[in-house]
């Protein structure tokens, strides 16, 4: 048999690549998700175990053109295979979960049988925490492009030979716990805390109160309060995307829209910013999406009134042990954001997104 | 960039370096406040009010058991994850950097689905794939999800770092008389280990700090962020606030080193 792959192999390498490929992290997401049980199961590992022996087999005896067109789908293999399983088998087993009914409040089984009641009750009940969690997440994504872009824009175009250090000075908060950063707001923007002694000293609340961002005098607990968290804490996720994009623009171009009688504005807007789009899209996907599916914030800096979908899927899934529901929520929240991205990249898209 | 002239242009100019000064000064609020009251002697149980200048916390960091405990977990967990997905992952990046072949821009976009789906869908769905294994969750499930999300991370990371690798070098290499996996260790491992231990540092970082795919697959384990999250509702003792600024200052230190390591290898491949 070896010899026949072998041969079939020599003349089109890179199909048998491919199809082994994606045939062994077909058949082992089948397995993971137990769609194929008990001899099927037995059988799909043999095919997988087989596919990687072809491979192995190709690779030693083949020529080094045959080599050369087999060894990319050699390296990609055990990492793909490892995302087949852990993470796109994941996926329908949690859609089958979500489909399933619990026998009774404390069973640990649940009986799938197409119920779409769990996606009913996501609907009904978790509304708001679903509109908060994308309300939320949207004005932090903006305040981060707000905060972010003319922060990486003086360390690209301004930098000098400090670029380095400054990049490294963004990226350092970001090796210290994120729960712990995010307690350290919560303790400075608490009653007691730095920040709301100084807005009290500079008689400033009452402004703060009437643009929303404090509550009866209170920094803590309030949307403002869960909105500043996000912020900081998916600041890096924009900043770094718009420096990579604004580094790269030739200086030239700006020099050469100012020789042409464009004033810095007009050459910023026309020139600039066009070319550094790429990065702010990516960057909005960086912070939105986890801004979006993020509890830490509103358990931290929030109130019971400021619960996002992430609060509601954790409470059910680890707390309420209500596992059908917890996996609609988290499906429907992973829908609206597919589509979400969806139609942004027609509006923005790119394609190096990575 | 030519100098602005007007007077206009030069107050504009400043009012923005220092819109950019202020928002990397916003950066560093908390972790100036974390390392501060590391120092801080509280009064009962949490660690949040100034009360008094003291090195005892730095002295004995190892105090309380438990939270030991939970630091060495994620040291472990980290430690194991990393280095599988450090193999994965830069084997998937030399793939993607290296050849041209078919299925690549698909795979790619494979890669990059696990970094755009949020860390509670991720948790919780690898979650429901354990329940229905019926698979009790602790150590090895959480390194298995610390796993499956670094090796995106790691893969994109490491072919960003040799994109703009030479790999005629290989050729030459060959060319000379090497064997393809002599090649391999001697002429291109050297030139791409320090874009793998920069990813690698960094994926050691995210595995360390993780806490809501963690939360979902750790069952009785205690992580480091499991154990403040667990404990805050009781105590935040100052060895916390200490760990974290052992673990901001050791990154620190190895991230100068890694720039100082790679502007030698570029001073020296010029010369």
């Amino acid at each position: 048999m070896s010899s026949a792959v072998v041969r079939w192999g020599v003349r089109r390498p890179e199909m048998l690549g491919l199809g082994a490929l994606l045939l062994a992290g077909g058949l082992l997401a089948a397995v993971g998700t137990r769609l194929l049980t008990g001899p099927l199961a037995v059988l799909a590992l043999g095919t997988v175990f087989a596919s990687i022996v072809a491979l192995v087999v190709v690779a030693t005896m083949g020529t080094p053109e045959t080599r050369r067109k087999i060894a990319p789908y050699g390296l990609l293999k055990p990492g793909m295979l490892w995302l087949a399983l852990f993470y796109l088998a994941p996926l329908f087993t949690l859609l089958r979960l979500s489909l399933s009914t619990l026998p009774s409040r404390f069973a640990v089984e649940a009986n799938f049988d197409w119920n779409f009641d769990n996606y009913v009750t996501a609907f009904t009940d978790f509304g708001p925490q679903f509109q908060r969690a994308f309300m939320y997440s949207g004005i932090a994504t903006i305040l981060t492009i707000a905060i972010g872009y003319p922060l990486a824009y003086v360390i690209a175009f301004r930098g000098g030979k400090f670029r380095n250090l400054l990049l490294g000075l963004v990226v350092i908060p970001f090796f210290t716990s994120y729960l712990i950063r995010t307690i350290a707001w919560r303790s400075i923007l608490s009653d007691n805390g730095i920040a709301t002694g100084m807005i009290g000293k500079f008689r400033l609340t009452w402004m703060l109160e009437t643009m929303g961002m404090m509550d009866n005098g209170r920094l803590i607990n309030t949307p403002a309060a869960v909105i500043f968290g996000l912020t900081y804490n998916f600041l890096p996720f924009m900043i770094l995307p718009i420096y990579v994009s604004l580094e790269k623009v030739d200086v030239r171009l700006v020099d050469a829209a100012k020789d042409l009688y464009s004033t810095s504005t007009s050459a910023f807007r026309k020139v600039v910013v066009p070319l550094s789009l790429p990065g702010v899209f990516a960057g909005t996907l960086l912070t939105f999406i986890p801004a979006a599916g993020d509890f830490v914030n509103a358990l931290y800096l929030g109130s019971p009134n400021t619960t996002m979908i992430g609060n509601s899927i954790q409470d059910q899934f680890l707390v309420q042990n209500n596992v059908p529901l917890a996996s609609a929520m988290s499906f429907v929240l992973m829908l609206i954001i597919t589509v979400f991205v969806i139609i942004y990249s027609r509006f923005f898209g790119t394609e190096d997104l990575a | 960039m030519s100098a602005p002239s007007s007077r206009g242009g030069r107050v504009a100019r400043f009012a923005l370096n220092a819109y950019a000064g202020l928002a990397l000064l916003y950066l560093f609020v908390p972790i100036v406040w974390i390392v501060v009251f590391s120092f801080n002697k509280p009064k009962g149980n949490y660690n949040v009010a100034w009360q008094q200048f003291t090195l005892e916390n730095w002295k004995n960091p190892f105090s309380d058991e438990s939270l030991t405990n939970a630091f060495v977990e994620s040291l472990k967990i980290a430690a194991i994850s990393t280095v599988i997905a450090t193999v994965l992952g830069s084997m998937i990046a030399i793939a993607l950097a290296r050849y041209k072949f078919r299925g690549s821009g698909g795979l790619n976009f494979f890669l990059v689905l696990p970094l755009t789906t949020p860390e509670i869908v991720l948790g919780s769905s690898l979650a429901t794939l354990f329940l229905d294994w019926n698979v009790t969750r602790g150590f090895t499930t959480v390194v298995i999800a610390h796993i499956m999300f670094q090796v995106s991370f790691v893969a994109l990371t490491v072919r960003a770092r040799v994109r703009g690798f030479d790999w005629t070098l290989e050729q030459a290499a060959q060319d000379l008389g090497a064997t393809p996996v002599r090649t391999f260790w001697k002429v291109t491992f050297p030139l791409i280990l320090p874009g793998i231990l920069a990813a690698a540092l960094l994926s050691f970082a995210l595995s360390l700090d993780d806490f809501i795919i963690t939360l979902f697959n750790a069952g009785s384990l205690v992580t480091f962020p499991l154990y403040i999250n667990g404990s805050f509702r009781v105590k935040f003792p100052p060895e916390v606030n200490v760990l974290a600024s052992a673990i901001l200052f050791v990154s620190v230190a190895l991230m100068l080193m890694g720039t100082l390591w790679g502007a030698r290898g570029r001073r020296k491949s010029t010369a």
